[in-house]
């Protein structure tokens, strides 16, 4: 067959018809991927949660409230057993890692005390970044309270020891953790 | 050229990464682990086979003109489909791959292969060219990631092969590491080549 002519006429009709197949398409598997999507976020912000707070039965997501921070509003979720506040997830966040903003699940105790930490999303070096889940680095924020204990690394003053080659990742990690807790005193003093 | 020719010729004669040097960018950026790498080839492979057969079947009706944007909008359509699959249902690789899936569009291999080999073949042959090519590619990113991670991060594909806190040469799994990484084995596949 031969190739057809390039005229006005038939460039527009081929981009058109080509433009309107792949938009339908795409239109069609957009709705088939659509739930599977929302799932998976809501279950990865759930397992967040989970990990971050002792154990609850209420639904953290539905009672969901901001609060206030220097790099804009920190998602809180508030986790209950019973009606029992147990501890508040906040989903806090720094500019000064690495690479890109860096967020940080941080659980805190009514009390403020640190309950546990897991890091949401990062763009840190990959293999360097990866360091910060791993249990060395990871155990020594729970039980710490930031009122008595300084969450800093050693290098700067504080009682965190940086992962070896990623300072500026760990220093960044203790700086998102401070703010979700600066946040949460400064809602309780109001 | 024989179809078995044709297949082997991605994957070692006219390797797009190794020879070629085609599609470097996503290469170098997105080889920092071995896991990283087979799911960018095996994502590059799919959007490569699949713009190869729409392209080889609707060559004749394409008016030469308009067939860059015409195979563009086929690729980027493949492209969408698999990055909205991707994070539906592989939400970590999603992750992990982050803004180079969107960037596969404009990966030269793609549109090299539609423009030389897809637009003037038989769809049969522009899927063994399709796959091939993709095989070769993900064959490629995958010996850098695991070379990166090995010498980087001291694991393949996740495992540790050495104590965590072992050091390790970090330089691998930052960008320089990529080039000299690329560089080597580079070397060493065209001595290889020459050998034979």
């Amino acid at each position: 067959m031969a190739k057809i002519e390039s005229n006005l006429k038939t460039m527009v009709l081929s981009l058109l018809i080509v433009c309107t197949v792949v938009a339908t398409l795409l239109g069609f598997i957009n709705q088939l991927t659509q739930g599977p999507i929302a799932a998976s976020k809501l279950k990865a912000k759930l397992s967040a949660i989970q990990q971050v707070v002792p154990e609850f039965n209420n639904n953290p997501s539905e009672e969901m409230y901001t609060l206030e921070s220097d790099l804009g509003e920190l998602e809180c979720f508030p986790a209950r057993q019973d009606s029992v506040l147990v501890g508040t997830a906040i989903s806090s966040l720094t500019n000064i890692g690495f690479s890109g903003t860096f967020t940080v699940m941080v659980g805190l105790d009514p009390n403020g005390v640190i309950i546990n930490t897991s890091v949401l999303e990062h763009k840190e070096t990959p293999g360097l970044g990866s360091k910060l889940l791993e249990p060395k680095f990871k155990d020594q924020f729970p039980g710490k309270n930031p009122e008595t204990n300084v969450i800093k690394t050693t290098k700067d003053g504080g009682e965190i020891d940086a992962i070896t080659a990623a300072t500026i990742s760990s220093r960044a990690f203790c700086d998102a953790v401070m703010r979700a807790w600066e946040a949460y005193r400064q809602q309780e003093v109001q | 050229m024989s179809r078995i020719k044709l297949f082997t010729n991605g994957i070692i004669r006219e390797n797009p990464v190794l020879v070629l040097l085609i599609g470097l960018c996503p290469t170098l950026a997105v080889s920092t682990s071995a896991i990283n790498g087979l799911g960018m080839g095996a994502a590059t492979t799919f959007v490569l086979t699949m713009s190869n057969i729409v392209i080889s079947s609707i060559k004749n009706v394409v008016p030469s003109k308009v067939r860059i944007p015409i195979f563009i909008v086929v690729i980027a359509g493949f492209v969408t489909i698999v990055q909205m699959t991707m994070e539906a249902f592989v939400p970590a690789l999603y992750e992990a791959l982050g803004v180079f899936v969107p960037l596969i569009v404009f990966n030269c291999i793609i549109l090299a292969r539609a423009e030389a080999f897809a637009q003037k073949n038989t769809v049969l042959n522009s899927i063994i060219d399709g796959l091939g090519m993709g095989i070769g590619f993900t064959l490629a990113i995958t010996l850098l990631g695991s070379i990166r991670e090995i010498l980087g991060n001291g694991s393949i594909f996740g495992q540790r092969l050495v104590s965590a806190d072992a050091n390790t040469i970090l330089v691998f799994i930052l960008s320089p590491g990529a080039f000299i990484a690329l560089g080597y084995i580079i070397a060493v596949f065209n001595q290889l080549r020459k050998a034979k």
